[in-house]
């Protein structure tokens, strides 16, 4: 896969389709690559990766680049190309100035799996099959793939690329299976207090560096509210650790219809909070409140929470809806 | 020398926090750890480092500075810090201990002190551990920090079972006085400094070129037009600053209770979009100058100002935990070891 999506955006790039391609840089290890944006085959040759660290999902920065001078060429795995699309549907990416070539995939590894293995100190890691072999500075290990899956891989939602212009390799199916809300589930059987406990010492970990925040593609406002002094609630006004905990409560809220549960909020996060769970949960009611819908999926729907129609939950569904008690 | 079984640590972890508090790198509840109040049965971390710096129990995420009550005409200012008690950290990585001395230079060699900082550091006794496992992403070494021995008010080494501790000023020798030890030589911890040496010449970022990152260049690192180049993918979020154990900027801020004026302070990014704004704005317009301002800072305005110190200590957090993997390493690849003049 990574020689044939080298190919391709070398072939894109030489036949004029498009003036530059964003994909992923290597970096000093095999497993620490960049989103970065390459002009000339010379660069592409040399540092263009696609591996199982492939996972910045690079939608995001296509509302910059898509602003640019002429065309840009990018690779998208499925749960890229459900943010794109729902970045287009919002009129943030200029449709016409990308050229999406979907790519298939089947999880991305992530180096924190894999340190929590117990696997230290890895100064390479090679792919062999279903395997990966490690090198580290204390000797060789191998690990399943599937063993340094994040949890947004092992619950995938769908394998399917929505989104494209061209198709490297087979395009997935979607996964309806996926067992992506039985942790919701679990939450939502606790009593309030119990709840309220969990969240409180997950949230109590944020050190307020807004990553979940600047990497989330539905999240794209030019100037968040908590970035501007005069608001009375920038971010770093913190009155009580209380904050936090309502920041990323108001983020999901804000997200809440158009978050495609892309998993990078939970990917990003420094301090290993479980942020997708607030998204999810989201997903999981509007499922049950509005009928099943999943952002970034076409191109036609609109959002439930973006829509008004008759047979809309009302607001007092709040109370029949509370949990144990 | 003296020294404790490993499996006496609980009964050490006793003994220290009887007279002062203790802080120890344990379990965080995700699986990382975090210096933590002791409290009975906690356990001493596996993982080499916290992800959040020793820095915190100096110069903490947020803190009140004072309070303002205005009655009538009268203003009254109260002072409001949290009262700092005697406490000791156990478990610095030399890397962090570093981190102490940078510190120092920006809040207590310059005037005047920050009497915050001050009683936080006068109040505290460093307890260093040296490094048995470094990992790939560490390279203090490139900084003139050695890991097998590092600095502090004692320095302690673990091998199998039991964990050896040397005083190195007279606020160390006088907690370890107050300790169930026993003497020791010098022998185990030499072998054990001997095996993490024999690792670190095979760290694979120890070779790292500082060439050119120094006052004389300061221009042509400054006008490199890779910046553009490097910054391109950064989010502009905070988490290299703040898990960052030389990253010392702060915003201060007030806030009204209702009843007076609460004025504090807390971290500041300088990745931030609203990081010290001036009179006519944002000086650092997009994320190319913000991200150039943190590499310079640490590579080069702070060592020109402070002996050439660098403010970068090579822990090796930013590496791990940058969203997109880019990072110090990374930036002295790009533009260190030139020294063409410009």
């Amino acid at each position: 896969m990574h020689e044939m999506i080298k190919a391709k955006a070398i072939e894109l790039l030489e036949s004029g389709c498009v003036n530059r391609v964003l994909g992923w840089k290597a970096g000093e290890f095999f497993y620490d690559l960049t989103p970065a944006v390459f002009t000339t085959r010379e660069e592409i040759e040399r540092d263009f990766v696609y591996s199982v660290f492939s996972a910045a999902n690079l939608s995001k920065y296509l509302i910059a680049e898509s602003r640019k001078e002429g065309k840009v060429a990018a690779f998208l795995k499925p749960c890229d190309s459900y943010s794109f699309q729902q970045l287009l549907k919002e009129h943030r990416i200029w449709r016409d100035n990308v050229y999406v070539v979907g790519i298939a995939c089947d999880g991305m590894c992530d180096m924190d799996v894999i340190r929590d293995k117990g696997v230290k100190g890895v100064t390479a890691v090679h792919q062999d099959g279903e395997n990966l072999k490690l090198e580290t500075l204390y000797g060789t290990a191998t690990m399943p793939k599937s063993d340094a899956l994040p949890e947004r891989c092992v619950h995938c939602k769908s394998h399917k690329v929505v989104v494209f212009d061209e198709m490297l390799g087979e395009n997935g199916e979607e996964n309806p299976d996926s067992g992506r809300f039985d942790e919701v589930e679990r939450i939502e059987a606790m009593t309030p207090d119990e709840r309220f406990a969990f969240w409180r010492k997950e949230l109590s970990r944020c050190i307020r560096c807004n990553a979940c925040r600047n990497v989330c593609p539905a999240c794209s406002c030019e100037k968040c509210v908590f970035d501007n002094d005069k608001s009375g609630v920038a971010q770093k006004a913190a009155a009580s650790d209380f904050e936090e905990n309502n920041f990323h409560i108001i983020r999901a809220f804000h997200v809440a219809s158009r978050c495609t549960d892309c998993g990078e909020c939970s990917r990003v996060c420094p301090q290993k909070i479980p942020l997708h769970l607030l998204n999810r949960k989201f997903i999981r009611d509007i499922n049950e409140l509005y009928g099943t819908y999943q952002a970034g999926a076409d191109m036609d729907t609109k959002p439930p929470l973006m829509d008004f129609t008759k047979g809309d939950a009302e607001p007092s569904v709040v109370y029949g809806r509370g949990g144990k008690q | 020398m003296k020294k404790i079984s490993r499996s006496d640590l609980p009964r050490l972890f006793e003994a220290l926090s009887q007279a002062r508090r203790l802080y120890i790198p344990a379990d965080d509840g995700s699986g990382q750890a975090k210096f933590l109040p002791y409290t009975p049965g906690m356990e001493l971390t596996q993982n080499l480092n916290t992800v959040r710096s020793a820095k915190d129990l100096f110069f903490p995420q947020v803190e009140n500075l004072l309070k303002f009550k205005v009655q009538g005409k009268q203003i009254e200012i109260l002072d409001d810090r949290d009262p700092v008690e005697p406490f000791v950290i156990f478990g610095v990585r030399a890397c962090d201990c570093r981190s102490f001395d940078v510190l120092d230079n920006v809040f207590l060699h310059a005037e005047p002190a920050d009497t915050f900082y001050q009683a936080r550091r006068e109040n505290a006794v460093v307890m260093t551990l040296a490094c048995n496992a470094p990992e790939e992403t560490c390279f203090c070494t490139v900084f003139g920090i050695d890991p097998a021995d590092p600095a502090g008010d004692v320095t302690m080494w673990q091998t199998k079972d039991t964990l050896y501790l040397r005083a190195n000023t007279e606020k160390g020798a006088a907690v370890l006085d107050d300790l169930p030890l026993d003497d020791a030589d010098d022998a185990a911890v030499a072998a054990q400094q001997a095996a993490t040496r024999e690792i670190l010449k095979k760290l694979p970022l120890k070779d790292l070129d500082l060439n050119g990152f120094d006052h004389e260049h300061m221009l042509q690192k400054f006008n490199d037009p890779r910046w553009a180049q490097l910054s391109e993918s950064c989010l502009g979020c905070g988490t290299c600053t703040f898990v960052c154990p030389t990253c010392q900027c702060y915003d201060i801020k007030e806030f009204n209770t209702g009843k007076e004026i609460q004025r504090f302070r807390c971290w500041d990014s300088c990745m931030y979009s609203d990081f010290t704004q001036m009179s006519a704005g944002q000086p650092r317009p997009t994320q190319k100058e913000r991200f150039r301002q943190r590499f310079m800072h640490k590579l080069v305005y702070y060592p020109a100002n402070n002996d050439g110190l660098y403010s970068c200590v090579g822990c090796g957090r930013c590496l791990q935990k940058c969203p997109i993997h880019m990072n110090i390493v990374k930036v002295i690849k790009t533009l260190g070891g030139e020294c063409h003049d410009a």
